[in-house]
């Protein structure tokens, strides 16, 4: 699979929804270097899953630029692909079908989408499931194929919509060192969003938090730490305690602002 | 990979449980299929005997299962079924084929257009409150023949569930397989041919089987003028006549039929329908 990542630049970035008034972030700055694991983190309505949308190309911004490489994204594309919450699979469609049908879209031949198809399945090590349909599989599995549609476009860009939230824990924490490492294997970037402190600490290589009304970046922490990343590791244990705090600071972000209108 | 839940793949060890289960499962739906028939065939009997048992009812003995099952061989060998289901079978294509081609893409307009819907909603059901028998004075002046009259009732008998099936089932589409295949690069096309299709296909067929049901009950009384050939012109032949034996033997032509073409598009649904339940 040959997959390289991007060099990520947003500048500027501000959205406004139309039927609503008010600005859901403003004038949001960011990058992000080649192959870097990008953790997003904010607490529910902070824009940060509709800064995702907007990267991804399924939102316009209001104002502001996105650039992968120097190219603007406008609209979405095969090199910048999302992964969401629920899995979304197509429910008459098999696991193999699922994870090819993005190449179907395109102009590839029936052996390259097979061949990448089974190359995609292999690394989601679902080879047993490949002619099974999607509604026989449990809830990480589902995610598993998710996962595999999307690598199989061979993005520059992996977009993550808190994409393990919904599935219990032991799946979860094994498809976050899964995902870490093919990412890290294959070189492309990932943006998560996530509100997650453990998942941003055991996923990224490093974490901005997103607060305020409208949003903004607030704080930004690396998380440089070693492969694979265990929860019971002191180092672990720090970066996620320094995290936290940074997170509640933000948290009270908002509370000078929420005072002065109750006063 | 870590340990995590996993739903393990079908495998053939219990191939010969499985089989048992198919037959024994088999087994109990032939048993039902055969028991109904065998009730419904006692009640018609048991209808007629108490009808006959006053002697001046007597020319009612010609409706008994009995008559009925005796006539169907003659019917067979004179051509008169061949030809009813040839001449019947046509115009229901006919009719079904029209009623799917304007059917489903109206449907799909219905479900995928708030405004087309709101806009159509009044006319579409005060069209459908009308009784698509009550076409045939108006067909007979507009068409040239009886022929394409009948096909045109059956079709507006069938466009109805075909088009309200289809619209019921783009309402029930997840709009998030839209954004998954807009984020994989699909286009408008991939939409309707990968995306709106596959997941409606169990709506549609189920449109076209209340459809088919509906037609097949039109067409009969729709044959009774201006044709000579057909289930309906059969039928009236028969009561004219006098041959009340081959009256019924024809009905029980018409419902096989009808059953025939409804396990039909039920083993359609069963193949093409993804819904797990």
């Amino acid at each position: 699979m040959a997959i390289r990542g991007t060099n990520i630049k947003i500048e500027g970035l501000t959205h406004r929804y139309r039927s609503r008034s008010g600005v859901t972030f403003n004038r949001v700055d960011l990058e992000s270097p080649q192959g870097e694991a990008l953790a997003i983190i904010g607490r529910s309505g902070c824009g940060k899953s509709t800064l995702l949308h907007i990267v991804a190309g399924l939102l316009k911004a209001s104002e502001g630029s996105i650039k992968l490489d120097g190219n603007p994204i406008d609209g979405p594309s095969p090199k910048w692909v999302m992964m969401f919450q629920a899995p979304h699979l197509f429910p008459w469609m098999t696991v193999k079908q699922n994870v090819g049908v993005g190449l179907t879209f395109g102009n590839w031949s029936r052996a390259t989408i097979d061949s990448r198809v089974d190359e995609a399945i292999r690394l989601v090590e679902l080879q047993d499931f490949a002619q099974s349909n999607v509604q026989d599989l449990s809830g990480g599995q589902q995610q598993r194929v998710a996962l595999a549609r999307s690598l199989v476009m061979e993005p520059e860009l992996l977009l993550l919509d808190e994409p393990f939230s919904a599935l219990d824990a032991f799946t979860r924490s094994s498809l976050q060192h899964d995902v870490r490492a093919i990412a890290k294997r294959l070189g492309f970037n990932i943006i998560l969003v996530t509100h997650d402190i453990d998942e941003a600490v055991i996923m990224a290589d490093r974490a901005v938090i997103m607060a305020g009304s409208p949003g903004n970046i607030v704080h930004e922490l690396d998380v440089d730490l070693p492969d694979p990343r265990d929860r019971g590791d002191p180092q672990v244990q720090k970066l996620r305690a320094e995290l936290m705090d940074s997170f509640q600071e933000a948290a009270n972000y908002n509370k000078p602002k929420a005072a002065a209108l109750a006063g | 990979m870590t340990s995590q839940q996993v739903a393990m793949p079908r495998v053939s060890g219990g191939i010969y449980a499985n089989m048992c289960d198919v037959l024994q499962s088999s087994g109990t739906k032939v048993l039902h299929f055969v028991v109904g028939l065998v009730a419904l065939l006692a009640l018609w009997w048991l209808a007629i005997f108490l009808v006959t048992l006053d002697p001046s009812n007597s020319q009612f003995k010609d409706f008994a299962p009995r008559a009925a099952f005796e006539a169907l061989p003659a019917l067979w060998q004179d051509g008169i079924i061949p030809d009813a289901i040839s001449s019947s079978g046509f115009r229901l294509g006919m009719g079904m084929f029209l009623a799917i081609v304007i059917g489903v893409p109206i449907g799909i307009m219905m479900g995928r257009s708030l405004w087309f819907q709101q806009l159509t909603n009044a006319p579409f059901q005060f069209l459908r409150m009308i009784s698509p028998l009550s076409w045939e004075p108006i067909a007979v002046v507009v068409f040239a023949g009886w022929e394409e009259a009948i096909i045109f009732l059956i079709a507006v008998a069938a466009v109805w569930p075909v088009a309200f099936s289809t619209a019921a089932g783009l309402a029930k589409i997840d709009p998030s397989w839209f954004k998954v295949a807009r984020n994989l690069g699909a286009k408008p096309w991939h939409m309707v041919t990968r995306i709106i299709l596959p997941a409606i296909t169990f709506d549609v067929l189920t449109g076209i089987r209340l459809a088919l049901g509906v037609a097949w009950i039109v067409i009969i009384p729709a044959e009774f003028l201006g044709v000579t050939s057909g289930f309906g012109y059969a039928i009236q032949d028969s009561r004219e006549s006098l041959e009340y034996s081959s009256l019924m033997a024809l009905l029980v032509v018409i419902g096989a039929v009808g059953f025939v073409l409804d396990s039909a598009i039920v083993m359609l649904i069963k193949r093409y329908s993804w819904h797990r339940g």
